[in-house]
């Protein structure tokens, strides 16, 4: 089972969500962490992981054996990219522009394509103390793509039954954070009560609702009345789970990298009560309702 | 000396196309004489990005020694410079005050790219 914890924006607390439900979730069975934001990974800092693995991770770019190559520029006419050109007899590769698709390496009628590699950045695993692993992408400075390394990160995902994989997708509603929610059972979302957090919240909706995946709502820093996140999540039917009540407390325990769920008795009642309105939503079992 | 300008207009009295990957068109200009011809900056709309590199093949395979511009990329610049074109950068103006600029020896070949490529 995949749980996206996801935003539209950063800064929302998305990672505070995902590391927090994570730690409750642990508790009642087999969880596993995924921080998806590769560009600018934090779960680990709250996690802290120990017994860290870490593996380097590339993807396919074409290498040209000048020898075999008769310029015939099906290469460059198969590439979407623009990264394989003929330019005045010569041929060159941007790497950086490669998308891995093969078509050049399919088409090249002499051979002269093999594969060669681009370095993507780094796959890392460990596990907190609570006992659950995290795994996490590192981009290599300069990379510019990041779908790929997600997709490595999200290659480490055992999509089975009885364990819960809760994932920390990258902000937004690009590309990065698509790729991260398409194959969830379930998603998450973390809103803001500010005009922009709404307007950052539709759109993340919207694409949801084409990608059909279900979802819920969380309120981080959330006011004691009623606002335009729950006109909104009224309006188009989404549930909101839980509203996390913004106090200083809580943001000196953030900033010093802990667990709101172990520091604070009323977080960790909502945070229980939102894993299990989730559990229920996505495991239809017989024993409905209860995680214990 | 034959040189490519990128142009808003199709004529002389054009404005200088700050763009280079996206510019409207190109002038091929025999500095000499003026004679040009006017290249369109034909691109292939369908392709997610490389309007540089295209553009760039655009103008080596015109025969040109020099493109003048306004902003040039790090990807159009390799492309231009590994055909051995020079390549000018940070000109405004109209063709023709630009082309002057150049024969007088105003203009100054530039050694790299000077805008960072963008991603789309
Ligand atoms: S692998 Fe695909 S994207 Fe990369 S250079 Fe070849 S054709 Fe282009
Ligand atoms: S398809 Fe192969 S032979 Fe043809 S230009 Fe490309 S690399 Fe050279």
């Amino acid at each position: 089972m995949i749980i996206t914890v996801a935003s539209g924006k950063g800064g929302t607390g998305k990672t505070t969500v995902a590391v927090n439900l994570a730690t409750i979730a642990a508790e009642k069975g087999s969880v596993e962490l995924f921080d998806c934001d590769v560009e600018e990974p934090n779960a680990h800092l709250f996690v802290k992981p120990q017994n860290i693995t870490k593996k380097e991770v590339s993807t396919m770019i074409p290498s040209v054996d000048i020898a075999l190559c008769n310029l015939c520029q099906e290469c460059e006419k198969i590439c979407r990219f623009s990264a394989i050109n003929i330019v005045a007899k010569k041929i060159m590769v941007f790497a950086d522009m490669c998308h891995s698709c093969k078509g050049c390496l399919m088409v090249c009628p002499t051979g002269a394509i093999s594969e060669g590699a681009r370095q993507l950045g780094s796959v890392l695993t460990g596990y907190s103390k609570q006992g659950f692993k995290l795994t996490w992408g590192e981009l290599r400075v300069g990379e510019a793509m990041s779908p790929p390394l997600i997709k490595k990160v999200k290659d480490e995902i055992n999509n089975l039954y009885n364990l819960i994989s809760i994932v920390d997708a990258p902000p937004g509603t690009s590309c990065p954070a698509i790729t991260t929610l398409r194959d969830s059972d379930f998603a998450l979302l973390v809103a803001e009560e500010t005009p922009f957090g709404l307007n950052d919240l539709t759109l993340t909706v919207e694409g949801l609702k084409k990608l059909g995946v279900p979802m819920a709502i969380v309120i981080n820093r959330a006011e004691e009345s009623k606002g335009i996140i729950d006109d909104y999540a009224e309006h188009e039917n989404i549930e909101i789970l839980g509203k996390i009540p913004f106090s200083k407390e809580a943001a000196k325990i953030c900033s010093k990298g802990l667990f709101l769920v172990e520091e604070m008795a009323e977080i960790r009642a909502i945070f229980q009560k939102i894993y299990q309105k989730i559990y229920c939503k996505i495991v239809k079992t017989e024993n409905k309702g209860e995680i214990k | 000396m034959k040189v490519a300008v990128s142009s808003s207009g199709e004529s002389l009295d054009s404005e200088i196309d700050l763009r280079f990957g996206r510019a409207s068109y190109f002038l091929i200009v025999e500095t000499d004489t003026l004679d040009f011809e006017v290249k369109p900056n034909e691109q292939n709309m369908d392709l997610p990005q490389g309007a540089g590199i295209q553009a760039g093949k655009t103008v080596v395979n015109c025969g040109v020694e020099a493109i003048i511009t306004g902003n040039c990329g790090p990807k159009a610049y390799n492309v231009l410079e590994s055909a051995g074109v020079k390549v000018v950068t940070g000109v405004n103006g109209t063709v023709k005050e630009v082309l002057e600029k150049f024969k007088k020896g105003e203009l100054q070949y530039s050694v790299s790219a000077n805008v960072e490529g963008h991603w789309v």
